[in-house]
């Protein structure tokens, strides 16, 4: 039997994840400072996103007002998201060859002088307060437009998240989707043996939000929830808890507690990329 | 002088609340932090009125974020819990982002200094122009009266950029009788002019510095005061032009001295340009002050009472 369309969609999505991991190597290469386990972990979250189409975006005007507003608030674990952003026509393909050099603007950790990224992120705990500011200001102008953020799990130990997960629910701001990369790691440790996380679902829960949960890994099904989130307006705000494993792809990364700081050397990242699937 | 005293909060917040009237892109939050005239624009305005709870981060975040999306925002707390709490939120979502983009959002910190004067030193605010000075792409404003506050109102609207404003908590006498002649962009006012010495202060200490020339003006001693509204930006050319004028100037501040608040900025101002000019700084030493008592009996505590800034004075006038 041939494949539908749809097998075909999402095996070019399984294909651009297989890309930008290779991609995102690639650049761990020549920038050993890029944290790399954490960049690994949202990899379907990206393309599912952005390939996936969820998100309305112009990389012809990075201020077009129709554009959707993409929080990434787990700033330093997106360095996947800069191939993604060149091959999509942000800037050009050749920048991704020079991550940390003198000169350039895609940093070790991204800014918003990057065309594409909304806000700068470096620091944890940022990003959900200011979508709750975009999302009110968006409802208050009877605007369509929707506003996405990238949290990671570790940095749901900031209390300025709650403080905005609280505002978000009293304001009804069922534009906003808040997805949670839950690779499960922090710098040092699980967080489970820091400060337990669980139950995750029950916190959101408890403020009243719109609690869904997926593999972060399975683009199908990260489509097919995104795409219901993106159109679901029923008063509260959403989040989708994407269980994912850090450092995906990568076997010496994805089993050590300490990834977040361990690099591949660039003499091994060829071997890597060979054994990526 | 008028005697009036209103507080500046009240002021500001009456006239915000006129021009959101015919502006609908004004948008005023607070960490549920009230005023009188407040209650009037929260009744009014209840779209665009938001208490985010005791919340001062997500205060700064929510601002941000509707600042990004084009709206002149109000964002309004106590002033130490707002630049201190919530200092990394001001750094990296306002002075940060705004060197690239427009963020027009105006922090309003009530309480400068000594205001809240027997509430102790978890609600002094001796930091906060130190610790907002460090922070590039911010303006700082620091009004003495009401009639000064109520003029950067169009200011706050008009200039696109993030600002800190800095509020004293208790009314005060209006100062500024011709306000419209005060040129806000060179940031400084010379409110009398002395012969030698010359007081330079901000907000309310530029209520004590006019007593104290008026007092010696009687006895035949002109003495100089300065009132800096408008620490950042400044002109300095401008303001070193009247420096050089005297001989020794002595900053008088509710804050610690010597860690980059006014005393600071005079300092740099004249070292840049190897001035002879002598300063003298008073304000608080490296210690916060526990014991309860009025304004009048912290100051002091820590020589900056009258008597204290005469003996200074006259000091400085034998030197």
């Amino acid at each position: 039997m041939l494949p539908n369309v749809s097998d075909r969609f999402f095996d070019f999505l399984k294909e651009k994840s297989l890309w930008v991991r290779k991609e995102t190597l690639d650049i761990h290469r020549i920038a050993q400072e890029t944290r790399l386990a954490s960049s690994l972990s949202c990899v379907e979250i990206l393309v599912t996103l952005y390939y996936g189409k969820i998100i309305n975006h112009n990389p012809k005007n990075t201020k077009w007002e129709q554009r959707d507003r993409f929080i990434i608030s787990k700033g330093h674990g997106s360095i996947s998201f800069y191939p993604i952003l060149a091959d999509l026509g942000y800037f050009p393909k050749e920048e991704l060859g020079r991550v940390c050099k003198e000169g350039t603007f895609l940093g070790g950790i991204p800014d918003c002088i990057i065309p594409g990224y909304e806000t700068t992120n470096g620091s944890l705990g940022h990003g959900l307060g200011v979508a709750c500011g975009i999302a009110l200001a968006l409802k208050r102008r009877d605007r369509k437009e929707k506003v996405f953020v990238l949290l990671g799990d570790g940095e749901l130990y900031e209390g300025s998240v709650w403080e905005a997960v609280m505002f978000a629910r009293e304001h009804m701001l069922d534009n906003l989707t808040a997805i949670v990369d839950d690779n499960k790691i922090c710098m040092l440790d699980f967080c489970r043996n820091i400060l337990n996380l669980e139950p995750l679902e029950d916190k959101f829960r408890a403020f009243q939000w719109d609690v869904h949960t997926v593999d972060g890994h399975n683009v199908r099904e990260l489509h097919n929830i995104l795409l219901n989130l993106r159109k679901d307006e029923r008063g509260k705000p959403k989040v989708l808890i994407a269980s994912t494993v850090k450092g995906k792809g990568v076997p010496v990364l994805e089993t050590d507690p300490l990834n977040h700081i361990k690099n591949i050397k660039p003499e091994d990242i060829d071997r890597v990329i060979s054994d990526l699937k | 002088m008028n005697v009036e005293k209103k507080t500046m909060r009240d002021v500001f917040i009456e006239s915000v609340y006129n021009r959101m009237h015919g502006d609908s892109n004004i948008f005023f939050l607070s960490a549920d932090f009230g005023s009188p005239k407040l209650d009037i624009l929260r009744e009014k305005f209840r779209e665009r009125f938001i208490n985010v709870g005791i919340a001062e981060q997500n205060l700064i975040n929510v601002s941000t974020g509707l600042a990004l999306e084009g709206y002149t925002v109000y964002a309004y707390a106590i002033a130490p819990f707002l630049t201190m709490r919530a200092f990394e939120q001001i750094r990296i979502n306002i002075a940060l982002h705004a060197q690239l983009m427009d963020v027009n959002v105006n922090i309003i910190g009530v309480g400068a200094g000594l205001s809240y004067d027997v509430s102790g030193p978890t609600h002094h605010c001796l930091e906060d122009i130190s610790i907002m000075r460090t922070l590039p792409n911010i303006s700082i404003f620091s009004p003495s009266d009401w009639a000064m506050a109520e003029k950067f109102v169009d200011y706050s609207i008009r200039v696109k950029k993030p600002k800190y404003i800095r509020f004293d908590g208790k009314p005060l006498p209006r100062i500024y009788e011709n306000i419209r002649d005060v040129k806000l962009e060179n940031g400084f006012h010379e409110i009398r002019e002395g012969d030698e010495i010359c007081l330079i202060s901000t907000g309310y200490m530029t209520h004590k510095a006019l007593c104290i020339a008026d007092s010696l003006s009687r006895i035949g001693l002109l003495i100089g005061v300065i009132d800096v509204f408008l620490l950042k930006p400044i002109n300095e050319e401008q303001f070193f032009k009247l420096l050089k004028k005297y001989r020794s100037v002595i900053t008088i501040e509710e804050a610690f001295i010597e860690k980059g608040g006014l005393d600071s900025l005079i300092s740099g101002i004249l070292s840049k340009r190897n001035s002879s000019v002598r300063l003298r700084r008073k304000g608080f030493g490296d210690s916060y002050v526990f014991e309860m008592g009025s304004r009048d009996h912290l100051h002091k505590l820590n020589g900056l009472d009258d008597e204290s800034i005469i003996k200074d004075i006259r000091e400085m006038l034998k030197s």
